[in-house]
């Protein structure tokens, strides 16, 4: 309990530091603060032809009709610990694979930092 | 400093291109077959002019069963005949300009020296025309698509034989390979993103042709389209779909894509028209 309460303010700090540094304020890290509307708004991004289209490459439960290009977005917490790493995956895939099909969503602006937020955070949860 | 390290860099970099040999069409296509035919080990090569249909099976039978029992782009074809031999007003008829019909679909893309350009079927129709004092045709579907349709199924068994003869046609194949290679649009994807290293999966419920194979049977009736359109066409269509700045078609970069991806199907059946969903 105590180091979950460090973790927090670490993340707060975290998180102003971030913010003083100009950079997105990327959320807290606790998904308990991640309301349900925005869970379905980044869902939503997922899964819409017009915004993300994760599911033209990649299965995600609920999901109809999805790609098989990239890997199942499944068990994410389990391979993506931290937050950051997911959402850096999701900004952008070259930082990893310099010669992924994937679309650099955060650099080409194709998704907005907000959006790229909402999305990380329902991705996270599957 | 930092200039001198500009300059020391470029020379390297000038050097190196210098140096680079580049692969030759054959080595290209080569490679680009192994690829395919070590993925797909139960496709047949001669097959892959029937694109992603030969990756399911049940949509494939209904493939041939169309094309077999009432092809929906049969009316076209019929009014490109017509067209084909109905003189123009000056009395000459498209044979004067391109020869005898079967042997005109198997002659495209080709290079051509005295201009510098490359020749494509669809290009000589207009052109044709124009030199007969006739208005020419919208280059992506209609009269166009029905006429290159009714060419392009004259030429049935005849196989894909694209040449490049020397190196200035090396340049508008290199021109084409390199669009064909390149990320593109706001969506950063290439053509080869699509049509090599996913094709055979599915992106949203389509499953990727291979880019071997791509051209055979074009003009394409497309279901979505209800009529036959032109490869550049659908060139069109994929360069949309990933935001790209729009080409048009017969431009430059239409063509010398179209040289290069010909080319990498040298070897197949010329199939068109078929049928596409
Ligand atoms: C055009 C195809 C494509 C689209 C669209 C796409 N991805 Fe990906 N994604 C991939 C591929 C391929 C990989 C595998 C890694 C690589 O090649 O870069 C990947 C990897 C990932 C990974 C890492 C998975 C792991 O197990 O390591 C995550 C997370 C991810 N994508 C999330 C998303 C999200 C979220 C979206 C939509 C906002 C999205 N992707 C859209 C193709 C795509
Ligand atoms: C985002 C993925 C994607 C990209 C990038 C892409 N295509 Fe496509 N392409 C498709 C899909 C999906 C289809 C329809 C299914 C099929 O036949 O492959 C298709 C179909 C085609 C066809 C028709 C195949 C047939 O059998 O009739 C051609 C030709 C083609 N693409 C060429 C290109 C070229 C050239 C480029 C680059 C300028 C390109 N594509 C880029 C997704 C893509």
């Amino acid at each position: 309990m105590r180091k979950f309460f460090r973790m927090l303010t670490l993340s707060a700090s975290v998180v102003t530091l971030a913010a003083i540094a100009g950079m997105s304020a990327s959320h807290a890290a606790d998904e308990a603060k991640v309301s349900e509307e925005a869970l379905a708004k980044g869902k939503e991004i997922a899964f819409s032809q017009q915004t993300g289209n994760c599911l033209a490459c990649h299965m995600i439960t609920g999901g109809e009709l999805p790609g098989n290009i990239g890997p199942p977005l499944i068990a994410m917490k389990a391979r993506f610990p931290d937050r950051a790493v997911l959402r850096e995956q999701i900004y952008d895939a070259r930082i990893k694979n310099p010669m992924t099909i994937m679309i650099p969503f955060g650099p080409h602006q194709v998704l907005s930092e907000e959006e790229i937020d909402l999305v990380t955070d329902y991705i996270h949860t599957l | 400093m930092k200039k001198l390290s500009v300059v020391l860099v470029t020379s390297a970099l000038l050097l190196a291109v210098a140096g680079t040999t580049y692969a030759t069409p054959e080595e290209d296509q080569a490679t680009l077959k192994g690829l395919f035919m070590k993925k797909f080990k139960d496709v047949e090569e001669s097959a892959y002019g029937d694109g992603a249909y030969v990756f399911r099976e049940d949509a494939y039978e209904q493939f041939k069963e169309i094309e077999a029992d009432f092809p929906p782009y049969e009316d076209q074809i019929t009014e490109g005949e017509e067209m084909w031999n109905t003189a123009f007003a000056n009395g000459k008829t498209y044979k004067d300009c391109l020869g005898e019909v079967d042997t005109v679909r198997a002659q495209y893309p080709k290079y051509d020296e005295e201009n510098d350009t490359i020749l494509t079927l669809e290009g000589q129709i207009n052109a044709c025309r124009t030199e007969n004092g006739e208005k020419p045709l919208k280059w992506k579907k209609g009269p166009m698509a029905s006429l290159s349709g009714y060419i392009a199924d004259q030429a049935e068994g005849q196989k894909i034989d694209v040449k490049i003869p020397n190196e200035k046609a090396e340049e508008w194949y290199e021109k084409g390979k390199n669009f064909f290679y390149a990320k593109r649009g706001q969506l950063n994807m290439s053509c080869a993103d699509c049509h090599v290293a996913y094709a055979g999966n599915r992106i949203r419920a389509e499953i990727l042709s291979p880019a071997f194979g791509q051209v055979t049977h074009f003009p394409t009736y497309r279901a979505k389209w209800g009529q036959l359109g032109t490869l550049h066409r659908r060139y069109g269509g994929c360069n949309q779909q990933v935001r790209a700045k729009d080409f048009k078609a017969q431009s430059d970069e239409f063509k010398a894509l179209e040289y290069f991806h010909t080319a990498m199907s040298n070897g197949l059946e010329w199939t068109g028209p078929a049928f596409r969903k």
